[in-house]
């Protein structure tokens, strides 16, 4: 009789992916989401980057959460539940919504497949049944299922994606347009290629039932082994979504159903995205909150930055004079961007302050010595990172 | 007859930064140059359909970030990957890894030798106090340390300070690196040859020494005292080859004003009243300006473009004798698949990576005996990249090309003048070394471009082919570069100007010589500054 192990109960979940992943984690360098254990990198952050910037790279989004909404009263129920119109969605079609409190505050943000007419699935990156079960009440035909532990996903993020799943043998991936969904045969199953992702650049995300999952990667590494590719982590992930300016939870925004404090959640109109929200629907989640939102305008505004020098403004504190006693705002995520190579940041300020001068306080460290600079602030309209490809079809060959 | 604020002689990446400034401040400017196409020494060219070859320079750390940043030249398509894991390879086939992480460094070292695995802390650091130095004069002019003028005492005190921070025994360290052999300073160190040798290549590079010479152990620092994104030493690749970086840069200029003229060599420059006021092309076009800049090396400029007589006297005597030896041979080679080494563990991370072939310490000094003898050694240094390992976009899928750089190769031959034959027979050489160590190498060539100085001096221009565009000893560093007293750009002739490698900080894909240079004309011009400082003086 074997023993069981007696710290079972402590350790992680194991992605369907997982055989691969850890003989590639050379450096043991995990970290976890939802209960799985997940890679921050595998072997350098920053060359995984580059592998999203320059070729092509894999993030396991196993342990996303995933729902089946299905059901004649689906699309009503979400539609009511997203602050955005549902009802314009195609099938085989792929949008970013978020949703929020009666109180106008953002739960969480994801994206909604519609799969069918009256099938839909709605990924996000926290558990989020419970809160799906009290959006339901009141519709009678639709069933929402879990099914983040059947169907495993893997975006494939880069230059050269498009060209390793022509590799691949899925026809026509290249006409497929951003937001769009195609399948394919797959073994004894299907493939679902979607063309979204967080990264800001040309890539995909690829789904199936999760005992086709170690199939898939090896066909995917067959065909990309020629194409440079390198499965990637949270830290490349991070680096990837702030260049693109993209928001996340933890990050520039606090779940609503997990803020403790009046108000250290945030709205829609704070985080700018105010073109998620839809007004010309009769009812959503939030909406009459949010219409006082609109009006008064948000207390609160992300921004992008732009900051002199290279030392980046993680944690910095935000202030409209050099001498930093003016304080109005703060960083929620900052790096150093090796492709755009400038110093860049997501922040929170205050938004009577926005058309002023933005100044920050840097704290760095120089063998063991605290150091610290006030740097100038440009705001910064646009996503840092946004190549052409990202968005063209059939995207350029690399 | 419409006259140009400014003329600049030569497309390469100096003269693009050049004109780009001088555009950004509202000038009026145009670029000649006597090739088809731009870049000079940064250039790529498919010369065999489907492999992008970066002909000349092929890495880059050097490039100043604050310029890459200010111009916007990623904007302008530039990108620019890190590139990781050169293996050196010993005479008798024993290999050392560059591995990415400390640990696996550290583990490597003390499987050779213990006592250098600690020693390579100690070196590591020093090189970094050394680097960080001369890291921070190449975005800035060097003082004259003869003038009183306010701005160079100011400039002289900066280095001052700079130095005296490093501390009383390090001054002394410091002065005596200028000065001493590569494998003297790495004597210091380390006990194993190979470890030793590994160190000693970036030592030679582009250099008319020996790693016995004096003066080699600058000619290290100038290779590591790079970096990409901060990471001091590191190197990288441009997407695309290292022309995409003299193309975004030309972009940029582009984007300002400036006009860029190409199959445009200029025959001599034109001096009015002892101004200089333009250019005559080699077709006899004259074209007319108030400045002109010369991106060409000193020695060409001052022995072929201006006239003897509108020189003071001194200058051409000068310039004849500017250091500039050659030494150094590219082979490209266009490859049907990744070349497998002996002694290489099939790690795609090292597969990637770059070959050393560094033979050892005696290797090297032996085929720097050749080069003094007028031949080409029969066992030379080589350093080599396959930057489609990591570009996907410089060679077809599965296919690559891989980048050959040779210490050592002779400008003139003792018995007579290069001919194609001789040039195959080395190229010939350099394929027969690598096979050595990677059995089949041979049977994968698809094409090959072999280039010995003779061929880089007449397609770039760079005399006898000397990579830095003149040697990087201390008699032609700093404020000795080119010359004496003509340190800061300007030069003997009134409003002419230089902003090539051959004048401070030296030779390297950097852009700081033509940003440099257009920060001193403007100054003169009583123009607002537009070129940044670099960005990490509180490093
Ligand atoms: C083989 C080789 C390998 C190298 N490897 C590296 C490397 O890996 N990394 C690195 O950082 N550096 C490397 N270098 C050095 C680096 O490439 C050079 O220092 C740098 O590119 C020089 O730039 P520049 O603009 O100063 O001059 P150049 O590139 O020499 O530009 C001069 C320009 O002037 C033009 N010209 C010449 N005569 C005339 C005329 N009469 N009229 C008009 N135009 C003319 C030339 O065609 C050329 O375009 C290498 C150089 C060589 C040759």
């Amino acid at each position: 009789m074997t023993k069981s192990d007696p710290f079972a109960g402590e350790r992680l979940k194991h992605s369907p992916f997982h055989p691969r992943q850890a003989a590639l984690n050379l450096r043991n360098a995990w970290s976890s989401w939802n209960g799985t254990q997940f890679a921050d990198y595998y072997y350098d952050a920053e060359y995984e980057y580059f592998c999203i910037r320059n070729s092509c790279a894999t993030y396991d989004i196993c342990p996303m959460q995933k729902y089946e909404i299905s059901g004649t009263d689906a699309e009503a129920m979400l539609d009511r539940m997203v602050t955005r119109d549902v009802t314009k969605l195609k099938e085989n079609r792929v949008t970013y919504v978020c949703w929020c409190t009666d109180a106008g505050r953002m739960v969480d943000d994801g994206t909604i497949f519609k799969l069918g007419p009256d099938r839909f699935m709605l990924t996000c990156g926290s558990p989020s049944l419970a809160w799906l079960r009290k959006c339901t009440y009141g519709y009678k035909h639709l069933t929402v299922t879990d099914i983040s532990d059947t169907l495993a996903g893997l975006s494939f993020q880069g230059p050269t994606t498009c060209e390793v799943l022509k590799k691949m043998g899925l026809m026509d991936i290249e006409t497929l347009k951003p937001f769009g969904i195609m399948h394919f045969p797959f073994g004894s199953g299907s493939l679902m290629v979607s063309r979204t992702g967080f990264t800001g650049d040309l890539g995909y995300e690829l789904w199936v039932q999760t005992d086709l999952a170690l199939a898939l990667w090896d066909a995917l590494y067959d065909a990309g082994e020629d194409y440079g590719i390198q499965p990637y982590g949270e830290a490349a992930t991070n680096m990837a979504r702030l260049e693109a300016g993209f928001i996340m939870p933890g990050m520039e925004f606090n779940e609503a159903l997990k803020t403790v404090h009046f108000h250290h959640d945030q709205t829609p109109f704070e985080l700018g995205l105010d073109w998620l929200v839809d007004f010309k629907k009769a009812r959503f989640n939030g909406r009459s909150a949010l219409l006082i939102e609109r009006e008064r305008g948000p207390e609160y505004t992300l921004i992008k930055l732009d900051i002199e020098g290279n030392k980046p403004a993680e944690g910095s504190y935000l202030y409209r004079n050099k001498r930093c006693t003016k304080q109005i705002g703060y960083v929620t995520s900052a790096m150093w961007s090796p492709v755009v190579k400038a110093n860049i940041a997501l922040a929170m300020v205050k938004t009577k302050h926005l058309g002023e001068n933005i100044w920050a306080e840097i704290y760095y460290e120089k063998e063991l010595r605290q150091n610290s600079k006030v740097a100038k602030c440009t705001l910064q309209k646009k996503p840092f990172w946004a190549p052409p490809r990202a968005r063209a079809t059939p995207p350029q060959p690399f | 007859m419409k006259t140009y604020d400014a003329i600049i002689m030569g497309a390469g990446h100096n003269g693009l930064t050049n004109a780009a400034y001088l555009a950004k401040a509202g000038l009026d400017v145009l670029v000649v140059e006597k090739n088809a196409y731009i870049g000079g020494a940064a250039v790529s060219r498919e010369l065999h359909t489907g492999f992008t070859y970066s002909n000349c320079s092929y890495v880059c750390s050097m490039m100043r970030q604050a310029i890459h940043r200010d111009l916007n030249l990623t904007r302008h398509g530039l990108v620019l990957v890190p590139y990781l894991g050169t293996v050196s390879f010993s005479d008798d086939g024993g290999t050392l890894v560059s591995y990415h992480t400390a640990e696996a460094e550290y583990n490597q070292l003390r499987a050779r030798s213990p006592h250098d695995a600690d020693a390579m802390f100690r070196f590591q650091t020093d090189l970094a106090r050394y680097a960080q130095l001369i890291r921070k004069t190449l975005l800035r002019t060097p003082p004259d340390p003869t003038s009183f003028k306010p701005r160079d005492i100011m400039e002289l005190l900066f280095l001052a300070k700079e130095f005296w921070a490093l501390g009383e025994q390090e001054i002394y360290e410091y002065v005596r690196f200028f000065t001493m052999s590569a494998a003297e300073f790495l004597d210091d160190y380390f006990e194993d040859d190979l470890i030793k040798a590994t160190m000693a290549g970036a030592g030679i590079i582009g250099t008319a020494l020996g790693v016995y010479s004096p003066g080699s152990a600058y000619i290290l620092l100038h290779h590591v005292m790079g970096d990409v994104d901060g990471n001091i030493g590191a190197w990288g690749l441009a997407r695309g080859g290292m022309g995409a970086i003299s193309n975004a840069i030309a972009g940029a200029a582009r984007e300002f004003g400036a006009e860029i003229r190409t199959n445009a060599g200029v025959d001599k420059m034109l001096v009015r009243d002892g101004k200089a006021a333009g250019v005559v092309l080699e077709n006899g076009e004259e074209i007319y300006s108030r400045i002109v800049v010369s991106n060409l090396d000193a020695k060409r400029t001052f022995t072929k473009i201006v006239d003897r007589k509108d020189l003071p006297p001194g200058i051409y005597e000068k310039a004849s004798n500017f250091k500039i030896r050659g030494s150094s041979g590219k082979v490209n080679i266009a490859l049907s698949g990744l070349p497998k080494f002996n002694n290489v563990p099939d790690n795609r991370y090292i597969n990637r990576g770059g070959q050393a072939f560094v033979g050892s310490l005696e290797t090297m000094e032996r085929a720097y005996d050749c080069w003094k003898r007028g031949r080409w050694s029969e066992d030379p240094f080589i350093e080599c990249v396959i930057p489609s390992a990591w570009d996907p976009t410089v060679a077809p899928p599965g296919q690559h090309w891989m980048s050959c750089f040779v210490q050592y190769c002779p400008p003139q031959l003792a018995d007579g003048p290069w001919t194609a034959k001789k040039r195959n027979q080395f190229g010939q050489t350099i394929v027969n070394k690598i096979e050595r160590y990677s059995p089949g190498f041979k049977d994968l060539i698809v094409h090959m471009e072999v280039r010995t100085p003779h061929e880089i001096e007449a397609e770039v221009g760079l005399t006898e082919g000397n990579i830095f565009q003149g040697e990087l000893t201390i008699d032609q560093l700093l404020f000795n570069r080119p010359f004496p007293g003509y340190a800061q750009y300007r030069m003997p002739v009134k409003n002419m100007y230089m902003c090539g490698s051959s004048t401070h900080p030296g030779g390297g894909v950097s852009s700081a010589c033509g940003a440099n240079a257009a920060r001193e004309i403007l100054y003169d011009l009583k123009r607002p500054n537009v070129v940044p400082q670099d960005d990490f003086y509180d490093e």
